[in-house]
């Protein structure tokens, strides 16, 4: 069997999903006495034997510090960690892998950003533009610089499909507008924004931009050349890595101009009491031992995920999305939040008379997990009036039986709570 | 094992379909918001008191089954009491919801919302209404 994908023209091998099963441990457990349905995977995807391997390897064979030892533990170490620095650049076309900096997460990649490229640019009266669909990790870092400098946030809107508009976009791009922020598949809708105009509109204003990828790295394949983006940013622990590790892809000049965010060894030149050189990027972003098993670990979960083929997982998540959707649409009072034409394998649905929480209990006990709650996007909340959406998100070892169980037992739902 | 029944019984599923009180009280004479932040939900209360009494009590919120049937229960059970009947009852029913007292302290409507305890993930929606009513029955006082 094959699949179009959408992204490339050429033909994409489908996944097999009962064997990439295989290699995700946690899989063979139950809970409440049912086979685990894990969908929740837009809050943390799974991890393959592989890389709890790798992470475990690193530890039991030849852990050491980085950067700072002639011993032999410590240049195995070091060779293993910034290897990961390459295969970061190859998963997502950087030009070079100095272009990749190691942070904690998603959320510390955008912080850098916003404290160490836009912070010294900004003059009050000056505007940062976001979308109203980004995470709070992509509010709150942006609020925090505009609070010290007198800056503004300014909101581009969304359709009621969960849709931007270029020309919305456009329109809120002013004389004052130093800085765009936008993610490029929403966590709390599924939509897949149009990344790549944004960012020629942000070029056509000599802006630059940052693409939050938390959602869209670990599900297409990404290429920052292609996109053209200054800065992108990812989490490992939803590409099937550890938590506590992430990436930030900044092009080199701009990191090179950047300051330091945080001080401390590993990130300098020399030091004395009277002046310090920093060294030159990513390590001057790289303050303090990093998460050093963890990076590993990312590593290994850039090699699975390549070799699953990122056109691959898409394809076979949007059909697991397309045919949870259609047996959606038989469910009385079900209601999807996010329509988007372009959706990434993310479903969110409220329904008439049971509350997210109490479907998310329901689901629970048949073994199925996902999430409920406001997605840390409480202004998507506001904007459809709801307090939460449950949020069934798709990876690339789901397979369509758990649809189908996710579909049954939502039915449930209904009949326990419907009137 | 966990058992959906245990949670969902009918007297819960009752109050979440028809919540008791489910209003606002105008003028709010004392009010008070509890918050989960882990789902967003709230529960608003709304307390009038005269006379050492808890003359009227109401909740609005948009919020899960449990956090609702809670709210209502609890209304029912208080409207017209002493506020110090209000407060020990208030202190047994928390007392209970962390595990601190059987359920057999608690008035006898109020028992089945301790099968929450089965649900740890849900204690907290239970608990928001009894908290809330505490915070407004103290900001009556002040
Ligand atoms: C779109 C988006 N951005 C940012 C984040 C934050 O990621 P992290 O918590 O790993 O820093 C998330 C995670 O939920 C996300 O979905």
């Amino acid at each position: 069997m094959s699949v179009t994908n959408p992204v490339s023209t050429r033909t994409t091998p489908a996944l097999d999903a009962e064997r990439i099963r295989q290699d995700f441990p946690i899989l063979q457990r139950e809970v409440h006495g049912k086979p685990l349905v894990y969908l929740d995977n837009g809050a943390s995807a799974q991890r393959p034997a592989c890389v709890i391997d790798a992470e475990g390897d690193c530890y039991r064979q030849y852990y050491a510090n980085i950067h700072r030892g002639v011993h032999m533990l410590s240049q195995e170490s070091t060779r293993a960690f910034e290897a990961v620095r390459g295969k970061a650049a190859g998963l997502l076309n950087a030009a070079s892998e100095r272009e990749i900096v190691f942070t904690r997460g998603t959320t510390e990649s955008i912080n850098l950003v916003a404290q160490s490229h836009v912070r010294p640019m900004l003059q009050p009266g000056d505007e940062i533009l976001i979308t109203g669909m980004e995470h709070h990790s992509n509010i709150v870092p942006w609020q925090l610089i505009c609070e010290y400098t007198g800056a503004k946030l300014v909101v581009v809107p969304f359709s009621d499909a969960g849709e931007l508009s270029l020309e919305d976009v456009a329109s809120r791009i002013t004389s004052r507008t130093r800085f765009i922020s936008v993610m490029q598949v929403s966590n709390a809708l599924g939509t897949i924004n149009p990344a790549r105009e944004i960012v020629q509109l942000a070029r056509r204003h000599g802006l630059t931009i940052l693409l939050d990828g938390a959602q869209a790295a670990p599900h297409m394949p990404v290429d920052v050349q292609d996109l053209d983006c200054d800065f992108y940013v990812f989490s490992a622990h939803k590409l099937y890595g550890p938590t506590g590790v992430g990436v930030l892809y900044g092009k080199y000049d701009l990191l090179k101009a950047m300051p330091p965010w945080q001080g401390g060894g590993d990130m300098i030149r020399s030091v004395t009491f009277e002046r310090t050189e920093f060294a030159e990027p990513p390590a001057r972003f790289e303050a303090g031992t990093p998460n050093i098993g963890g990076v590993i670990g990312l590593g290994a979960a850039i090699d699975y995920f390549q070799a699953l083929d990122p056109a691959a997982v898409l394809a076979h998540e949007t059909d697991l999305l397309r045919y949870a959707e259609a047996q959606m649409a038989d469910i009385p009072g079900l209601r999807i939040i996010g329509t988007a034409a372009d959706k990434a394998g993310i479903l969110s649905f409220v329904m008439e008379d049971a509350h997210p929480h109490d479907i998310g209990t329901i689901l629970d006990a048949d073994g199925i997990a996902i999430r409920a709650g406001h997605h840390c996007a409480q202004p998507v909340m506001q904007r459809y009036g709801v307090p939460a959406t449950a949020r069934a998100s798709f990876a690339a070892y789901n397979t369509r039986a758990e649809v189908d169980a996710l579909i049954a037992s939502l039915h449930k739902v209904h009949d326990l709570f419907g009137r | 094992m966990t058992d959906l029944a245990d949670l969902y019984q009918a007297v819960i599923l009752d109050h979440n379909r028809a919540p008791r009180n489910f209003r606002r009280i105008e003028p709010p004479r004392s009010r008070a918001l509890a918050h989960n932040p882990v789902c967003g939900d709230t529960v608003e209360i709304f307390l009038r008191v005269a006379d050492g009494r808890v003359k009227d009590l109401a909740f609005l919120g948009d919020s899960c089954a449990v956090a609702t049937a809670s709210a209502s229960l609890l209304t029912e059970l208080l409207k017209g009491r002493s506020t110090d009947t209000v407060r020990t009852i208030c202190r047994q029913f928390e007392a209970v919801l962390s595990g601190d007292a059987e359920a057999g302290i608690l008035p006898e409507s109020l028992q089945p919302m301790a099968r929450v305890l089965h649900f740890p993930g849900r204690v907290q929606c239970a608990r928001l209404a009894v908290q809330a009513v505490d915070q407004a029955l103290h900001a009556s006082r002040l």
